[in-house]
């Protein structure tokens, strides 16, 4: 029998193709967030030159990277799947002749990919033709930059998941969701470079998964520090979370209890 | 005449009270949304304060006047949020056909979509944006003039961001999938109107601050209050139209609102 995963990749990528017009809308709102944001990081860098390390180019190429990967790495959880805990249609998710955990990874693989297409590559060629734009040096960093990417995927995945699953504790995830719909962003370097923040705040945020979603893939693209160390922080959280992941839900599925039947 | 238009008064303050008690039946969950909600507006002012530990001017401007630029953008958003920001539904209303039911009531079409669904949580926004206009106000040097600017400003603040959300949002009647577009420019105008004008290059200066009139509703107040000259050298006068501007913006809003509804032809189903 044919494993049901890369037909669930493909499916994600279907489900998400359809609505174009849906994409093409939230390119717009990436063009203007993207004019903004890179508005007030040059505003920074005219006031003294380079800071830490960010001279326009790479400023600039910082904010349509950043405004592209929102959507691939998709910091904004969607609750369907605390839905499905809370309404208790778990069940048949569960009853289903797969692993739950890895099908919905791979739709959500699928749904990146579809991303990737519209709505990461659209921002970076806006950056490179209108803009001074930081092109990596060498060839192998766009290869480097595609691992750092899906890694980034697959760690925001874990975080969702872990996210949705507090439905099982606390009926409602939405007021966990709504925290990390506040803080992500901030804290994974989508609204400011993480390198900007005072010094203790980068030490903390070096332990914690947050930077592998934005900073860690811009940082390869940019080519900043060693990609091998960039690229093992991505694997080792990513890895980390899915565990956590399946005990979560092994877990959770232990406090199901089915009425009836 | 003068009956009906009391009842109709009567019937949305009964819609809204409504909304209101139900929200506040659990309390707990009310008070965390307003927590997540004050701490949400607080995030770009973060980033602002990021920034300045690594410039002591930006645009022109020292943090101090930035932040009295943010204050006035978060509390005019603030209210805005709080008494349109139910607009952002349009587009469900459409999709499910409840928006056929809305046109069928002796009701203003408008007016009942945005006393569906108050959302008190959002006075969260408005609490932090007050207490950081109050921290940011505490230096100026008050006269009459600029004490009617404080207290105005915020008010007509909050009808402009609340006129270009509402014509913003029209596109719904348009465009199937038009939330996205709507959502650039109204949250657009949150952002922009955060920062100096200074920042931005003079096309989109063009774009988001005076086409979608967002200079007047935070940075040509924060002018008059802080008494300095513009960086930009436009005319003083300017600082005392946020009142007149949101009055436009109004009628603008109010004329593309008409034409979406004139437009609209439901979803066929």
């Amino acid at each position: 029998m044919l494993s049901p995963y890369p037909q669930l990749v493909r499916a994600g990528f279907r489900r998400y193709a359809a609505y174009r017009q849906a994409a093409l809308a939230g390119l717009a709102t990436n063009a203007v967030f993207g004019l903004l944001r890179a508005s007030v990081l040059v505003a920074a860098l005219a006031e003294r030159g380079p800071i830490a390390g960010y001279d326009i180019a790479t400023a600039v190429t910082y904010v349509w990277l950043g405004q592209g990967l929102l959507n691939v790495v998709n910091l904004w959880a969607d609750r369907a799947l605390a839905g499905r805990v809370r309404t208790g249609d778990i069940v048949i998710d569960l009853g289903r002749p797969w692993d739950l955990h890895s099908a919905l990874l791979a739709d959500d693989l699928g749904r990146a990919g579809y991303a990737v297409l519209m709505r990461l590559l659209p921002p970076m060629v806006i950056g490179m033709v209108f803009f001074p734009f930081r092109w990596p040096e060498h060839v192998a960093t766009w290869a480097l930059f595609a691992v750092s990417t899906l890694l980034g995927t697959v760690v925001s995945f874990g975080i969702r998941f872990l996210l949705n699953l507090s439905a099982f504790w606390l009926l409602d995830a939405r007021g966990v969701l709504a925290v990390w719909g506040t803080f992500g962003g901030l804290l994974c370097g989508l609204i400011m470079p993480l390198q900007w923040f005072p010094a203790w705040a980068q030490a903390v945020l070096a332990w914690t998964p947050f930077p592998a979603l934005f900073q860690t893939p811009i940082d390869v693209f940019t080519e900043r520090g060693d990609p091998c160390v960039l690229l093992l922080h991505q694997l080792g959280w990513a890895v980390v979370l899915f565990g956590l992941g399946r005990v979560a839900l092994a877990a959770g599925a232990r406090r199901l209890v089915v009425q009836g039947g | 005449m003068d009956e009906s238009t009391g009842s109709a008064a009567q019937v949305y303050a009964r819609i809204v009270a409504s909304r209101i008690r139900g929200q506040l039946s659990y309390p707990g969950s009310f008070a965390l949304d307003v927590v997540a909600q004050l701490v949400g507006q607080g995030i770009e002012l973060l980033a602002i304060l990021v920034i300045f530990t690594q410039v002591t001017s930006l645009g022109g401007f020292s943090a101090a006047e930035v932040v009295l630029i943010y204050g006035l953008a978060a509390t005019a958003f603030g209210l805005a949020d709080l008494a349109v920001g139910q607009v952002e539904a349009l587009p469900d209303y459409i999709r499910t056909g409840e928006f056929d039911v809305m046109l069928l009531r002796p009701l203003g079409t408008l007016a009942q979509l945005l006393c569906a669904d108050v959302q008190l949580r959002r006075v969260g926004r408005v609490a932090a944006g007050a207490a950081v206009l109050a921290w940011a106000l505490r230096d100026v040097e008050w006269t009459p003039v600029r004490m009617a600017v404080a207290v105005v400003a915020p008010v007509a603040g909050a009808v402009i961001l609340s006129a270009i959300w509402i014509a913003a949002n029209c596109v719904s009647f348009w465009l199937v999938d038009g939330r996205e577009v709507a959502n650039s420019v109204t949250y657009g105008s949150d952002f922009a109107t955060s920062y100096p004008i200074t920042i931005y290059g003079p096309w989109l200066r063009r774009v988001m601050c005076f086409a979608v009139p967002g200079a007047f509703v935070a940075y040509f107040p924060a002018l008059a209050l802080l008494g300095r000259p513009d960086p930009l050298g436009l005319p003083a006068a300017l600082r005392y139209c946020s009142p007149l501007v949101a009055l436009i913006a109004v009628g603008v809003a109010a004329f593309v609102w008409r034409i979406g509804v004139r437009h609209y032809q439901g979803t066929g189903s």
